[in-house]
């Protein structure tokens, strides 16, 4: 279920950036920060924790990955596209008229995708739903959520916060890209999460803090899934929205400008250096 | 009602384990048969409509047949964007079941009065609207809705209403049911009100109308040939509703008439103003306060044809 190409952490990591620059620059789209936060995470989930097969994407047993966090949909078709799931040059497609591959992670005709999401705070409760179906059914699949950090201002997210750990649903793993930075501002200044991982811990999750770039501790966390039997876990991945290219890095105007023209060119030769 | 729609399930669910019945922490004494003898098909997800939804959602893509049960506008309105995302865009298999449409907790304020619910859940893509008009119609629509694999939204009243269909009936997803045949005007009802459009066409009836009367317990799919039917075999058409008039029951038959060729039929919509009543107190007493009971719709219909009737003359001199 996992190829040569997966194996290599850093390598697909990278693949999935540059994808996202390409996609996002060709396309003039926003939101390649925050792709490019989620990718380390992305890479290590595909390439080493989720048990799926390209082949048979309706596959009862597999594992799910929900995408929250929609508008980082780049990030998520390029990784549904490295794992075989349809072809790299449909990537190109990104954003253009008649494309399956809309601007926010959308499931008709891209197989792969397991729930359409942009609007933020949907992607948890349906996970939740998916957690007590497998259990209840006796299945071993896992459901895997990614949400941001921004989303985590939705009480949507908190309601099923509330659910999994008193139904025990320790097959729910929840993912926060706590890339510090949301639509209108840093997160500190709109509404400050912090602690995070303590209130998930309050609300009853196993959490995990850990440092979302480095794709080899991201790796060890999700396959060792669940942290605690009997507890959904949580991990709160610090990362840096823009991650991977310098001028991006930890700059809120890269929430909306596409890297287009010699920005793109630029972004690409650093990523390319970059291991 | 709400008795022969548990009483149903319940019977359902035992054939089915894929059924499982989700409520927001409400159902008191309704439920509990169910829960106990069903638990893994039982989830109370607390006081929480929207992740009920996406949970049902969730489990319908896992192959379950998920409702989710709560009163008048939780589980419609409160997390509407859960039904229309999650549900309704992935073509969930999921039936959201909502008790209390129109006045049922009119004592409760305004919060609890559900009549909007019929006009927004209608404009869902790809969502089927029931609302049935009394216990037969709501044993047979919760039937009808597990069967079928898709979203649906099922509107039920509360518990105890009286049993209009005395004899046993045909029921179809998108297909009115006829209760009575005549050739001057139609009556055409949704959801509990069945009962007091009954009690007007009867009063009508007396004054020597003949009424055609149609219980259309689905608003969408509407049963559009049954709508052109009765404007080309009856003279004038009413639609009856414990409902806002935007967007309804009056609204749906009044798009079909306005686009139909060679259509011109008199024709109004009974129901509740766009407009917080201003009224609180007992399901009749609030149809009272509406014009709603069987009288006061028989008195609507009858002026409303007197003025059609003299318009006529005055266009026949």
């Amino acid at each position: 279920m996992t190829n040569e190409k997966q194996t290599n952490l850093p390598e697909l990591a990278k693949r999935i950036r540059q994808h996202c620059v390409r996609m996002t620059g060709k396309a003039n789209a926003s939101h390649i920060g925050g792709a490019l936060s989620a990718a380390d995470l992305l890479a290590a989930i595909y390439g080493k924790a989720l048990r799926y097969d390209p082949q048979r994407p309706d596959w009862p047993d597999r594992d799910r990955f929900i995408m929250s966090k929609g508008h980082a949909c780049s990030a998520l078709y390029a990784v549904l596209a490295e794992s075989g799931y349809f072809p790299l040059e449909r990537l190109e497609t990104f954003y253009q008229n008649g494309s399956p591959l809309a601007g926010h992670v959308m499931h008709k005709n891209v197989p792969g995708v397991e729930l359409s999401t942009g609007s933020l705070g949907h992607g948890l409760p349906v996970a939740t739903g998916m957690a007590i179906a497998a259990k209840r059914d006796g299945r071993p699949s896992r459901i895997f959520c990614m949400i941001s950090d921004g989303e985590c201002d939705e009480g949507s997210v908190w309601e099923a916060a509330l659910f999994a750990p008193h139904h025990k649903l320790d097959n729910l793993i929840v993912i926060v890209d706590y890339n510090k930075i949301q639509s209108l501002g840093a997160v500190k200044e709109v509404i400050d999460l912090d602690p995070l991982a303590d209130k998930w811990r309050a609300f009853g999750w196993a959490v995990r803090e850990l440092n979302g770039h480095d794709v080899h501790v991201v790796e060890e966390a999700v396959t060792q899934v669940p942290f605690e039997p009997g507890r959904p876990s949580c991990i709160v991945a610090h990362t840096v929205k823009g991650k991977g290219v310098s001028y991006m890095e930890n700059k809120l105007l890269w929430h909306y400008r596409a890297p287009m023209g010699d920005d793109m060119t630029k972004a690409l030769s650093e990523l390319d250096g970059c291991e | 009602m709400r008795t022969a729609f548990i009483k149903e399930l319940f019977e359902l669910a035992k054939q089915d384990e894929r059924i499982v019945l989700i409520v927001g922490d409400l159902g008191f004494g309704v439920v509990t048969p169910f829960m106990e003898q069903l638990p893994k098909q039982f989830l109370n997800a607390g006081v929480a409509e929207q992740n009920m939804t996406g949970m049902a959602a969730g489990m319908a893509l896992s192959g379950k047949i998920a409702l989710t049960y709560s009163i008048a506008n939780f589980p419609t309105l409160r997390c509407l964007e859960h039904v229309r995302n999650d549900v309704c865009y992935h073509n969930a298999n999921v039936k959201i079941v909502s008790v209390g449409g129109g006045f049922t907790y009119g004592a409760m304020g305004a919060t609890h009065h559900a009549v909007e619910d019929i006009a927004v859940m209608r404009a869902l893509p790809g969502l089927v609207v029931v609302a049935p008009g009394d216990p037969v119609e709501a044993r047979a629509a919760t039937r009808a809705v597990i069967a079928y694999h898709g979203p649906c939204y099922l509107r039920l009243g509360k518990a105890g209403e009286p049993v209009v269909h005395q004899s046993p009936i045909e029921f179809e997803l998108g297909k009115a049911i006829r209760l009575r045949e005549g050739k001057d005007v139609t009556l055409i009802s949704t959801g509990g009100i069945l009962l007091n459009v009954v009690r007007a066409a009867e009063l009508l009836q007396k004054e020597g109308i003949q009424m055609r009367l149609l219980s259309m317990h689905t608003v969408k799919p509407l049963d559009t040939e049954a709508v052109l039917a009765a404007a080309r075999e009856t003279e004038a058409i009413f639609t009856i509703e414990e409902h806002s008039i935007l967007g309804g029951l009056g609204s749906a038959v009044a798009e079909v008439l306005a686009e139909a060729d060679g259509i011109k039929v008199p024709f109004k919509r009974i129901g509740l103003p766009s407009a917080f009543s201003p009224h609180i107190g007992s399901q009749e007493y609030m149809q009272e306060c509406h014009g709603l009971t069987g009288e006061a719709i028989a008195k609507t219909v009858a002026s409303a044809l007197r003025t059609v009737t003299s318009g006529l003359v005055r266009e026949g001199q």
